[in-house]
């Protein structure tokens, strides 16, 4: 991937992050969701891009990259199917809802489908306990899911 | 009850400036900055509000420790980044009222002479984020943040920090070092926030709920604030409840308020064919309750540590017999293992350890020693590592065998009804 400079309207943006904090280094994570909004998903030549840009060590940007889950690494998924697998989601009955994906997609846990369509991931609590099971896709929240539900769900996302 | 917090939630459109003002939304705010700012600490002070976060730490005593002498700005983080499974209260808050917390952060930095605001926001939240942002940017047009604000010279900004996904930043040290563009590893303690925080300044970390209970504090005075809950515990708490009941969902409840109760008339009760057999009352980290203990508790601070247990983040999750306790506890450690941030070996070790042998447990593949091994890696990780996260895996090892040790001893033998019913 090719990331040599960003474009202007994230600079416009990255350069109001910047007066936000004492330290450029502060602005790391905000122009991290900058830089995924903009390249798809965080490759090295981003990071490298993101340790210049703040002056930090590319380093210091991988680091931290890695130590949170939401970042993209590599080329994501149109549709990141995130499922809650949490003691009061798995209580009401997230297994059931998890093997059903499997089963529906293909794929395992961890996986993408080979069009890259869609990736199954579980995930810890999302704050819907009351809603359980629960998941995201994307950005979104989905919640009180059924087998139904979900199947409705991936009909409307392969229109 | 009146309610403090939950009041405008039913209302159509209660996130909107628009309606938080109609309601009398920012009057308090008015009001504080006609005040000294030790008067505001002082009435959060005697009103007795506790930390809603998890740990209770009393806010007004919080603010009144942060030194005004040293020539450094001084910070307010808002705690948002809700991940203690079994709560979503802060969620609600932010996308049903976010005003009511934003004006309460304004009062806390006036009360603290904070310059700057930061709002440290779970990365996974998608309406509550943008709601808080709407709802920030209602408040600067308005004047109630940025510069001289309601016209009186004092200015502070205010901002939304947006997590990445890592539950460890939850705790406060962890966050500041999130928010200064690190990985989220708590610190070592002292120094505490409050002397050397973010950016090596003093710095008060409040939770959001904590922060949305300060306006009715300041408007009504702390006399009126007491008036609701109990002598030690005042004021009103949220509940978020989860598992098989009839109604889970956020509950604002006076503090005192009988647990049994709470649930027959409040949440409903079980679902049918359901049985009541457990609850964890503040957040998955907390010792359990039996059924018998929830027969006997009241929802504050001191009746449920009588049992054993602490109110932590309100996070209630009910459990019902046909839950196997091995299997919900395995399902903890995997949360605790996965979220520990490796920094302390006791804990890093400890909580994968843990794990590992509940899973053999969980599957029959484990000797009657493995309960005697469990507890004592519980014992041996709490207490001795930089932040509590150790011990928040070590508590439910205690309680769960502690209570329902007959489960454990099944799973030992191989014979458990639980798990082959269900599972
Ligand atoms: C592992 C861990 C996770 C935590 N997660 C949260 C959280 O998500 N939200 C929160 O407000 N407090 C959380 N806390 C507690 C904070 O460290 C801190 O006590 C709290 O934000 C202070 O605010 P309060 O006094 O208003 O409660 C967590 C603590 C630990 C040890
Ligand atoms: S106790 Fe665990 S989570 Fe906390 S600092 Fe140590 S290793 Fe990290
Ligand atoms: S346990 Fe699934 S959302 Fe909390």
């Amino acid at each position: 991937m090719k990331a040599e400079r960003f474009s202007e309207a994230s600079e416009r943006e990255i350069v109001e992050l910047l007066t936000r904090y004492p330290t450029k280094q502060a602005a790391l994570l905000p122009v991290l969701w900058v830089a995924e909004r903009e390249f798809g998903y965080i490759a090295p030549e981003v990071m490298e891009l993101v340790a210049k840009r703040l002056d930090v060590s590319p380093a210091h940007v991988y680091g931290v990259v890695t130590f949170y889950t939401m970042y993209q690494k590599e080329p994501p998924a149109q549709f990141h199917i995130q499922v809650c697998q949490t003691l009061p989601c798995a209580m009401m009955g997230c297994d059931k809802i998890i093997e059903h994906l499997k089963n529906k997609l293909g794929i395992k846990a961890g996986e993408k489908t080979k069009d890259g369509r869609f990736k199954l991931s579980t995930v810890e609590c999302l704050a819907s306990c009351g809603t359980a099971p629960a998941m995201r896709v994307n950005e979104t929240y989905y919640e009180n899911l059924t087998e139904a539900e979900v199947d409705r769900l991936i009909e409307g996302f392969n229109k | 009850m009146e309610r403090v917090l939950t009041k405008n939630f039913e209302l159509p459109e209660s996130h909107t400036l628009q309606v938080y003002e109609k309601t009398g939304g920012y009057a308090a705010l008015k009001k504080a900055l006609g005040m000294q700012p030790n008067q505001i600490i002082d009435e959060v002070k005697n009103a007795g509000l506790r930390g809603r976060g998890g740990a209770g730490f009393p806010a007004g005593m919080k603010w009144s420790f942060v030194p005004q002498n040293t020539g450094k700005p001084v910070y307010l983080a808002v705690n948002a980044d809700e991940g203690e499974p079994g709560t979503f209260k802060d969620r609600a808050i932010l996308e049903k009222d976010p005003h009511r917390m934003i004006e309460g952060v304004m009062i806390a930095s006036y009360a603290i002479k904070a310059k700057t605001a930061y709002i440290y926001i779970r990365g996974e939240f998608d309406l509550s984020y943008h709601r808080l942002e709407a709802a920030v940017k209602e408040a600067y047009a308005k004047g109630y943040a940025g510069k001289n604000i309601l016209g009186s010279g004092y200015d502070c900004d205010l901002y939304v920090h947006r997590g990445a996904g890592a539950y460890i930043c939850g705790e406060e040290t962890a966050l500041l070092n999130s928010l200064e563009g690190n990985r989220g590893y708590p610190r070592i303690k002292p120094p505490f926030p409050a002397v050397e925080g973010l950016f090596k300044s003093p710095t008060v970390v409040n939770n959001v709920e904590t922060l949305a209970a300060v306006p009715y504090i300041i408007e009504n005075g702390a006399a009126a604030y007491k008036k609701i809950g109990t002598e030690k515990s005042p004021g009103t708490k949220l509940f978020s409840v989860s598992g098989p009941v009839m109604r889970p969902g956020i509950y604002e409840v006076e503090m005192g308020y009988p647990m049994r109760k709470f649930l027959h008339e409040d949440v409903g009760w079980m679902r049918p064919g359901k049985i009541l057999k457990a609850v964890v009352p503040g957040g998955s980290s907390m010792p359990v309750l039996t059924a018998q203990e929830v027969e006997e508790v009241n929802l504050d601070y001191e009746s449920i540590a009588s049992k054993g247990s602490l109110l932590g983040s309100g996070g209630m999750i009910v459990i019902d017999d046909s839950v196997c306790m091995v299997w919900a506890l395995e399902n903890l450690a995997h949360f605790y293992s996965h979220e520990s941030c490796g920094q302390c070996s006791p804990c890093r070790e400890g909580t994968g350890w843990s794990y590992k042998v509940l899973r053999r447990m969980l599957h029959g593949e484990s000797k009657k020693e493995d309960i005697e091994l469990l507890l004592d890696i519980g014992q041996k990780m709490a207490g001795k590592t930089i932040c509590v996260l150790a011990d928040s895996l070590s508590m439910p090892i205690a309680s769960y065998i502690g209570k329902f040790r007959d489960e454990f001893e099944a799973h030992v033998r191989g014979d458990c009804q639980r798990c082959r019913k269900v599972h």
